[in-house]
């Protein structure tokens, strides 16, 4: 067993300077590695690129690097919960580039697996498409989108073992399997970190080569983001 | 009378067949979900990486692990199961799921449709509404006749950024069912209590009415 196992996001995150490109995990506030995001805020890396699906809310998640002024760069699908980012935006401080959620994922796992490129149909005949090349098969008009280059992946799993093997809950999945091992160094923080042999083989969703360094997470906040809830008849 | 955004959810959850696998997106289309018949077998997909959504929790009961695209808690119902958002996006431009029912602000008479993007104002994005036209077989708009200044969403040419192209097949709004046809919107039903010739004024595009159209059964 190569142990992957680091003291905490500190650690974990070694290496990581300014002007860097990460890809950090997590749909909205659900499954984002809370305590590198802390972690990062802390160190003041600055000049970042970020590729996540969104980008926090004002005061959570990414927000908190925005608000610093730390992130240059963000690549989502969604961006519309968080002020800070709006005024940045809108001043010309922060560049995004939207990209379709589907495509997004693609282009993390088409990374993680190797392949320089695929062909989708998605943002074909729209602004989407300005720049890349477009071709027909079957009848059919796709895009050409190239995979995502990256110095960090930094995602969030519910379990993980010293090996770096990972099981996630519920929709916390999301993007967190298609980044581990899309990155040069793949930071994994995890709620519950166990010794190698305790997971069962059969159950892990990603396999431990994809991380490099993994650490239990101390505080989870798991902020819910909208609410929403029945009455009892 | 025109119908209210219940109204058409309850006219397009006809659409839905046993057997169907359905994303629906934010809006009128969640509501889709509440008027489906309960003798049929139906499964919700949520992109962010979940089939087989149940409705909103009980309260205290909600789990911030759990929660649908629109970051809304949800649960789950038995069947269901998780998984990433690449092999989500599998589902949908593979075309294993059957039916994709989404809002619009305009869409045109060949088909495209727009719902992503207002020139100066404020750009929140596509999420994965992209994706999901350009790979459905089948698409239902749900929308509004026109827009809050009276005008068309119907139109001939959306003025708006598309989201995708000639993707569109059906539209349920508060006056109508239409189906995109080659020559334009093909009038299919009307809303109880609205004429074709009111249908005719809120649509800008060319409108096709061949013989009587039947009322909506709702």
């Amino acid at each position: 067993m190569i142990n992957k196992k680091v003291s905490g996001p500190k650690e974990a995150l070694q290496g990581l300077k300014d002007g860097m490109t990460l890809m950090v995990g997590g749909f909205g506030l659900c499954g984002i590695p809370e305590n590198a995001i802390q972690e990062m805020v802390e160190m003041g890396v600055s000049g970042l690129t970020c590729i996540s699906n969104n980008a926090g809310v004002d005061d959570f998640g990414l927000g908190l690097l925005l608000d610093k002024k730390q992130i240059k760069t963000m690549i989502s699908s969604y961006v519309g919960e968080n002020a800070e980012f709006e005024r940045q935006m809108l001043s010309g401080e922060l560049e995004v580039i939207l990209t379709p959620q589907g495509t997004l994922a693609e282009k993390c796992r088409a990374a993680q697996a190797g392949i320089p490129a695929f062909y989708t149909p998605a943002g074909y005949g729209t602004e989407v498409a300005e720049g890349k090349e477009s071709r027909e098969f079957n009848g059919k008009m796709y895009l050409m989108e190239e995979a995502y280059k990256a110095d960090f992946a930094i995602v969030k799993a519910w379990k993980g073992d010293e090996a770096g093997n990972l099981i996630f809950k519920g929709t916390a999945r999301n993007f967190n399997p298609c980044m581990a091992g899309a990155g040069k160094i793949t930071v994994a923080e995890v709620e519950e970190l166990v010794p190698a042999g305790t997971l069962d083989p059969n159950q892990i969703h990603t396999p431990g080569i994809f991380v490099q360094r993994i650490y239990q997470g101390e505080k989870f906040e798991k902020r819910i983001e909208q609410l929403t809830t029945r009455k009892r008849d | 009378m025109a119908l209210d955004k219940n109204g058409i959810a309850k006219r397009i959850a006809q659409e839905v067949k046993d057997g169907y696998f359905v994303n629906l997106g934010i809006g009128i289309p969640t509501l889709v979900a509440n008027f489906v018949r309960e003798d049929i077998s139906v499964e919700f997909q949520s992109e962010n990486g979940v089939l087989g959504m149940g409705p909103f929790p009980f309260e205290g009961e909600e789990d911030a692990d759990l929660i649908n695209a629109g970051k809304q808690t949800i649960t789950t119902l038995d069947g269901a199961s998780f998984f990433d958002s690449a092999t989500s996006f599998s589902m949908i431009r593979g075309q294993h799921v059957d039916l994709t029912i989404l809002g619009a602000m305009e869409v045109a008479e060949n088909g495209d449709i727009a719902n992503w993007k207002i020139p100066g104002k404020l750009v929140k994005g596509m999420g994965g509404a992209m994706d999901l036209v350009a790979s459905a077989e089948n698409i239902i708009v749900a929308m509004m006749h026109t827009n809050k200044r009276g005008e068309s969403k119907l139109l001939k040419r959306c003025s708006l950024p598309l989201t995708g192209v000639g993707c569109v097949k059906k539209i349920v709004t508060n006056l109508a069912v239409l189906e995109v046809t080659e020559t334009g919107f093909k009038l299919l039903e009307r809303a109880p209590g609205v004429s074709v010739e009111d249908i005719q004024n809120a649509t800008e595009g060319h409108l096709i009415v061949e013989g009587d159209i039947p009322l909506m059964k709702i």
